[in-house]
């Protein structure tokens, strides 16, 4: 079983939580920054598992992160999943932002954090992995977004229409910041080939 | 309308939505907090608007608050209301706040249950999606039991989509609703076999979740998954069922030996690395389980290691972590194979990474020896000074503690050498360890005596330096060293060399500075110090000698009295004034030393940590009840006890008891016994605890030898230890040396005896002999103590209630609440109850029934709980057979004539139930001879339905006949079964294609190299023959049992619209090869195929043929004849085949190790012979894993592009490759110690790879 998964940023800042057990608002928090002290301090060259931290878990669970450029990955699992096929889950969910959001970067968490929640929709449920293959996951996020336009229809033209203005006035414009990109390119994994 | 629409949009598109939220909020940096406060006030306003676009809006920039860790908790309500929009978009919006802040306490979750139901019978698959996603992260119990048969319904939905998610959230409904485990299991059973492979991935999902919380309620599934893990290809299903053998494996010793030679295969064959890792890990708990009793036990553990050793030599970080921590699940019952490693273990302390130190550092625990542990532990103190970080360094020297104390000490040789590592380590910066430093330091003084004379000395220097300690602040930790410095000198201060000396050490004002208990054990044990001192100087009649120290004492005790530590002030007031009262009498000449001394004699023991825990309750005491009136509350607040003491309380408590022997004890005992008879207020015990107080372990003797302590004990420039690592090596050698003397002194005197093996040799752990006898005092434990060990499990687990018996049929009771009023549902009468079973809700009984079948204990013989089942299954029958009967209704005379037709139908009987998994476990490991010959005898045997009488003696070959023979029925039954499934559901045959016989067994070999993902799906069935009615597939495997035999199995598929029967199997026997016949049959005679063919049906049935020799290939002329029967004629039909038996048939897949293959090739037996095969145009991972399938060989070692393989015939006939690519060409050079059979072989390779 999964028990949460995290994604920050390189200084801590929650980018998307989902929890599969239920914590207070205040518990949240407190495993994200405690994660974050845990999952920061090491190094790059290291093993990508550690135990978990007191709050989250215990014995039993353990944290399995992939860090992109600036963003950490971060899955709070216990023993029933296999280690690295956490990481190779990482890797895809990852792999399929990077399609959705056609080059992700740390600004299309910032923005579209919904979004990245209904993809991860599609491959996690309840803390146990519902898909793995890529392509699937992608075919069901497309035809779900499709059938968000198509209820939008005339009456999002003008809303789309003004959120488009409205990004172009600004000077914050996501895209023209340069924060960093997800390199997506990984260290070669050995598992899954 | 439209109009209406626009405009409303209109007026909310200058809404903020969440990207100018998320962009405002990262425009005010600076008052985040008050930014986000207007924003929720503006939320809060557009959640009274009546538009559910600016609500669902709303909802959206909650979510994302929520996540900032904003409560959000209060809009609850509105978030349901967004849940219940029409439209797919905003219903989304819904679910996924839902989802994120909706937990069991949440009140409005109660209204959501007829949405939810609504979503999920959705004709939109989305929609149901949606709900389901959602309800996985908030179900609640009330939810689970009515939605239950909602979802159970979805999981036989038509989308797979929706069915993969309607299995996955059964779990989160399991969990809730614990009742709805047993309905559910048969379709989520079914659910393993579903088409899709999400679908079945998503089962397997559940099933392992389940099982691993309590695996022996799913032990008889393990043939199925068996069968899905020799077929799967899905690396993710194949790792979740493999970690669930994993956790079946402890239960059933039987399944591991099952399970170890398709593992081996998946080890060798599997590229990828997180499979590798979990089958190794399984393999693992395999040979946890079995005890011993496997011949090839040791090979599989070196296998095993051998490949962990490859993970931690990996460059990768992460298989290194993975290879460390699996190497210490084998260390745990396999030490020796690990400790061969300690080199690399060793290396890894070195690593960059602290997760993959602290992992090898947990390996060495298990590895140290007798003769080892000195080098490790100074290793380890290495390691110690280098360590930067105090967590690490911590770690590390709780690590050396820890493992020079296992097991009471039972490596360590030289207890001076600990002594001294244990002073080294209070020279470390900073350690939070200083108490269990100390502790150490107790336990080995007090424990081992002869040691007491060198540790008395050593704590001595410590308590002279002890401004080393104290000085740093840092250092606080440390100084908890003191406590045990000064215990020991005190206690044993007759051992003291310059006791005046100590005594003023401990005197000194600087010790006012630290820790108040410390302090009074300082003043305590002066006062022992000084009555040894007494008793010295008086005994040398050295009066002024003695009056000195009295007023030292006198003049350095006020200190502690002004202390503000109570504990240390009273006790140092008592000293203060006994000193003066002391030096009173000493004053008038009077000898006091004796009486003082007095007040400090006796010895302590050490109590076993558990003792207390131990001691039963006496009969008739209620610890909780109040022996005086309870007191009021006011009082009680009063006298509650404030923590003036420190924690660190001498643990050591001061009863005394004095040294006493065996005798004496019994004595004691006996004395006391008498005294609790006469004292009316003892509550005595039960006569029965007498005895185990008599086995109580007493205090044993041994003798103590001196320590000479000539040994120089400070030697400058080199720590300490190291000086005792270097004696005690001397040590050993000497003794080694002494031995060799003594055993050729035995061998002159035995001469030509069999002392030769004694020679030389590495030293073994019993030959070191410790330096100095040591009296390990046991630890006490109370009389009576009871032997139990704390059994706790945590009673609130949730899954607790999930430990549900799912083999025993079902209840009518047992039923998902279907939706309905639930008064209605109380009242409902039994007839309507019977008519409320909807065929869904039937179709879990007919499983369970069958499962029934597959239980392995139940052989409880209620009768009614069985005349149930038949009454079932006899309703399941005619449902069948479309009879057009009241199925309920069936009364007592039907189900007598049923319990005598299945009387009469042996294969019905209820022996034959008992046990399929029994069966099925009972093969052997290695599709051996004798399970082959029996699942033969099974099929070839008349056709069951003549088979009530006669018993299946066909097969002469057969080993177990009798013991087999039940299992042989109850497999032939399942077998019909099986058919009339088949029959009835009229499923695809290729579906059960190569496993119709339901049995694991056949695809024990040739199952296993598929799972390589992107390989093209292989098979060893080729075709035979086909013609318009019958098509024929075989495959050949040698028999490793008996060298002279290979089995051939063939699959017989009817391909026309008519039953095909009578089919005999024929084959012209040359003079190598034989078909293997019954005894008393011609030599030309066809052996008859033990079944018949239903249209669309295929089956196997194997033949066993026997060879002479198996240098050469050779081709067996052969025909088949059958019956076509339609309605109203039969015709007869015949079929010819040429059987092929190549080379590679001969070989058998046996692993080999690169120790074990380099002998071979050494041994210069061998000839050689190469090939080379141009164009080959695959990965060199695929080429291997064809020559590994389709010719048996085993991967030996692979290096890059060069690999060796190994294999053998079942002659014996060595087989070894060396494989090599370049480019499209590959050069193969093999050696065997028969070149024909070699040189056929290879021409067999070359000839599979020129097909393709």
């Amino acid at each position: 079983m999964i028990k949460a998964i995290l994604i920050f940023n390189n200084h801590g800042k929650p980018r998307l939580s989902k929890f599969y057990e239920h914590y207070s608002e205040d518990t949240e928090q407190q495993i994200i920054r405690e994660t974050f002290h845990l999952v920061s301090k090491r190094d790059e060259n290291v093993c990508n598992f550690l135990e978990g931290g007191m709050l989250i878990g215990g014995s039993d669970y353990r944290l399995i992160y992939r860090h992109y450029a600036t963003l950490y990955f971060v899955f709070c699992v216990d023993s029933s999943e296999s280690e690295l096929g956490i990481l190779d889950l990482i890797q895809v969910f990852v792999e399929t932002l990077d399609k959705c959001f056609e080059n992700v970067c740390e600004l299309d968490l910032i923005f579209h954090v919904d979004k990245v929640h209904n993809i991860l929709a599609e491959m996690v449920m309840g803390g146990m992995v519902l898909e793995t293959n890529m392509n699937e996951i992608i075919t069901q996020v497309d035809s779900q977004n499709k059938m968000e336009k198509s209820e939008a229809g005339i009456a999002g033209a003008p809303a789309r229409a003004v959120s488009a203005v409205k990004n172009m006035n600004l000077p914050e414009m996501p895209r023209n910041i340069n924060i960093g990109d997800i390199s997506i390119k990984v260290p070669n994994l050995p598992s899954f080939k | 309308m439209a109009l209406k629409i626009v405009k409303g949009s209109i007026d909310r598109m200058f809404d903020k939505n969440l990207q100018d939220l998320v962009r405002g909020i990262r425009n005010h940096k600076e008052d985040e907090a008050k930014y986000i406060s207007t924003c929720i006030d503006e939320i809060k306003q557009e959640l009274k608007q009546d538009n559910i676009a600016v609500k669902a809006n709303a909802v959206c920039k909650l979510t994302y608050l929520q996540m900032l860790g904003y409560d959000v908790s209060w809009a609850a309500f509105n978030i349901v209301e967004v849940m219940s929009s029409s439209k797919f978009t905003y219903k989304r919006i819904g679910y996924l706040a839902a989802s994120q802040c909706f937990h069991e306490s949440t009140d409005v979750i109660m209204l959501t249950t007829n949405q939810i139901r609504k979503d999920l019978s959705s004709p939109n698959q989305y929609d149901t999606g949606v709900a389901l996603t959602g309800l996985s992260c908030f179900v609640t119990p009330d939810l689970a039991r009515d939605l239950a048969n909602d979802i159970m319904t979805l999981m036989s939905h038509t989308k797979p989509y929706i069915r993969k998610k309607a299995v996955l959230i059964m779990y989160k409904v399991f969990l809730k609703y614990p009742e709805s485990l047993r309905p559910a299991f048969p379709r989520l059973k079914e659910k393993l076999e579903d088409p899709d492979p999400g679908v079945q991935s998503a089962a397997v999902n559940v099933i392992c979740e389940l099982a691993r919380r309590n695996p022996k309620n799913y032990l008889s599934l393990a043939p199925l998954f068996f069968k899905l893990m020799t077929s799967s290809t899905n690396n993710w299903v194949l790792i979740k069922i493999i970690k669930l053998f994993g956790a079946l494996t402890p239960l059933e010793p039987r399944l591991g030996k099952k399970l170890i030679e398709p593992l081996t295969n998946l080890i060798h064959s599997t590229s990828a690395m997180s499979l590798l890792y979990e089958c190794v890990n399984t393999v693992i708990a395999v040979l946890i389980s079995l005890s011993s009793g496997m011949p090839n036990h040791s090979a599989s553990i070196q296998l095993c290691v051998q490949k962990l050793r490859i993970l931690i030599e990996d460059s990768d970080q992460n298989l290194k972590y993975l290879g460390l921590l699996a190497m210490s699940k084998i260390l745990k019952t396999h030490p020796k194979s690990v400790q061969s490693h300690k080199d690399l273990i060793l290396q890894c302390l070195d690593d960059k990474d602290e997760s993959i130190r602290l992992r090898a550092l947990d390996l060495l625990y298990g590895m140290v020896s007798k003769k080892n542990l000195m080098e490790i532990v100074k290793k380890l103190m290495l390691h110690v000074d280098k360590a930067e970080g105090t967590t690490y360094r911590d770690e590390l020297l709780t690590k050396i503690i820890d493992i020079c104390s296992q097991s009471n000490y039972q490596y360590i040789t030289n207890f001076e050498w600990y002594i001294s590592i244990l002073v080294e380590l209070t020279r470390l910066e900073g350690t939070r360890h200083g108490h269990l430093i100390a502790s150490q330091m107790l336990d080995v003084a007090i424990r081992v005596k002869a040691i007491r004379v060198f540790a008395v000395a050593q704590m001595a220097t410590l308590l002279d330096n002890a401004h080393l300690m104290t000085g740093n602040v840092q250092r606080k930790g440390i100084c908890e060293v003191l406590y045990a410095a000064a215990w020991i000198c005190g206690e044993f201060s007759e051992h003291l060399e310059n006791p005046m000396q100590t005594l003023e050490a401990m005197l000194r004002p600087k010790v006012a500075t630290l820790p108040g208990h410390i302090q009074a054990v300082y003043v305590q044990n002066a006062a022992k110090l000084f009555a040894t001192l007494l008793k010295n100087q008086e005994g040398n009649t050295d009066r002024t000698a003695a009056q000195e120290t009295s007023q030292l004492m006198i003049d350095r005790l006020p200190l502690f009295v002004q202390s503000a530590n109570l504990e240390v002030q009273e006790r140092a007031s008592c000293i203060l004034q006994l000193v003066k009262y002391i030096q009173k009498l000493q004053q008038k000449d009077v000898e006091v030393a004796e009486e003082v001394i007095a007040l400090f004699a006796g010895e302590l023991n050490p109590v076993a940590p558990k003792a207390q825990k131990k001691v039963p309750v006496p009969e008739g005491l209620d610890l909780d009840a109040w022996i005086n009136e309870p007191p009021s509350e006011s009082e009680s607040e009063d006298e509650q006890p404030k923590a003036i003491f420190a924690k660190e309380e001498p643990k050591h408590s001061r009863a005394r008891h004095t040294e006493v022997d065996e005798k004496e004890l019994a004595k004691r005992r006996e004395a006391r016994k008498q005294e609790q008879a006469n004292n009316p207020f003892y509550i005595k015990a039960s006569p029965s605890s007498q005895k185990v107080y008599q086995e109580a372990p007493g205090v044993e003797h041994i003798p103590v030898v001196q320590i000479d302590l000539s040994v120089p004990l400070k030697v400058p420039g080199l720590p300490m230890s190291d000086q005792y690592v270097k004696l005690e090596e001397e040590r050993r050698q000497k003794e080694r040396v002494e031995k060799k003397k003594k055993e050729k002194k035995k061998r002159k005197e035995k001469r030509g005896g069999r002392g030769k093996k004694h020679d030389s040799g590495p030293e073994s752990e019993e030959d070191i002999t410790p330096a100095h006898m040591v009296d390990i005092v046991t630890e006490e434990m109370p009389e009576n103590a009871l032997p139990s060990d704390d059994d706790d499990k945590d009673p609130n687990d949730p899954h607790k209630a999930l430990d549900i018996d799912l083999d025993k049929p079902l209840a009518d009771s047992e039923k998902l609440p279907v939706r309905s009023h639930r008064a209605a549902e109380a009242l409902k009468s039994p007839a309507e109850d019977g008519d409320a079973e909807s065929p869904a809700s039937q179709e879990p009984k007919k499983k369970s029934s069958k499962e029934k079948r597959e239980k392995k204990k139940d052989k409880d013989g209620d009768r009614k709980k069985s005349k149930d089942d038949k009454k079932k299954k006899k309703k399941h029958k005619r449902e069948e057979k479309g009879e057009d009967l009241f199925g309920g209704q069936a009364d007592e005379p039907v189900v007598q004539s049923e319990e005598i037709s299945e009387v009469a139908a042996p294969p019905a009987s209820n022996a034959a139930e008992v046990s399929d998994l029994d069966f099925w476990l009972s093969n052997a490991p290695v599709p051996s001879n004798a399970q082959e010959a029996a699942t033969l005898a099974a099929e070839a045997a008349p056709v069951p339905e003549k088979a009530s009488g006669t018993a299946p003696d066909s097969e002469p070959d057969e080993p177990e006949e009798t013991d087999k023979k039940s299992s042989k029925h109850k497999k032939k039954k399942q077998k019909r079964e099986k058919e009339e499934k088949e029959k009835k559901k009229k499923k695809k045959h290729h579906h059960h294609h190569h496993h119709s016989d339901g049995g694991g067994e056949e695809s024990v070999q040739n199952g296993t190299v598929e799972e390589e993902e992107p390989l093209p799906p292989m098979s060893n069935y080729c075709l035979l023959a086909e013609n318009s009615y019958i098509k024929m597939e075989i495959d050949i495997q040698g028999n490793l049992q008996d060298g002279s035999q290979v089995v051939v199995s063939v699959i017989f598929e009817n391909k026309c619209d008519n039953f095909l029967k009578t089919m005999e199997f024929n084959v012209l026997d040359s003079l190598n090869s034989k078909l293997q016949r019954p005894e008393g049959s011609g030599p030309h005679d066809g052996l008859s195929v033990p079944f018949q063919l239903p249209p669309g049906v295929s089956n196997e049935a194997r033949f066993v043929f026997t060879m002479q020799s198996i240098v050469m290939p050779q081709k067996l002329k052969g025909t088949l004849t059958f019956i076509i029967k339609n309605e109203d004629s039969s015709t007869h039909e015949k079929l010819d085949f040429k059987l092929h038996f190549t080379c590679s048939s001969y070989l058998i897949t046996t692993p080999c190790y690169s120790d074990a293959f380099a002998k071979l090739l050494e041994s210069g037996d061998l000839k050689c012979s190469s090939v080379r095969l141009e164009g080959v145009n695959m990965p060199f991972h695929h080429l291997l894993a064809r020559i590994c399938f389709h010719h048996h060989f085993s991967v030996v070692e692979r290096i890059d592009s060069c690999a060796s393989m190994y294999s053998r015939s079942i002659q014996g006939h060595h087989v070894c490759l060396l494989v090599k690519t370049s480019g499209q060409t590959v050069s193969i050079d093999a050696k065997c110690d028969e070149p024909t059979l070699l040189g056929n072989v290879l021409d067999e390779i070359k000839q599979t790879f020129s097909q393709c």
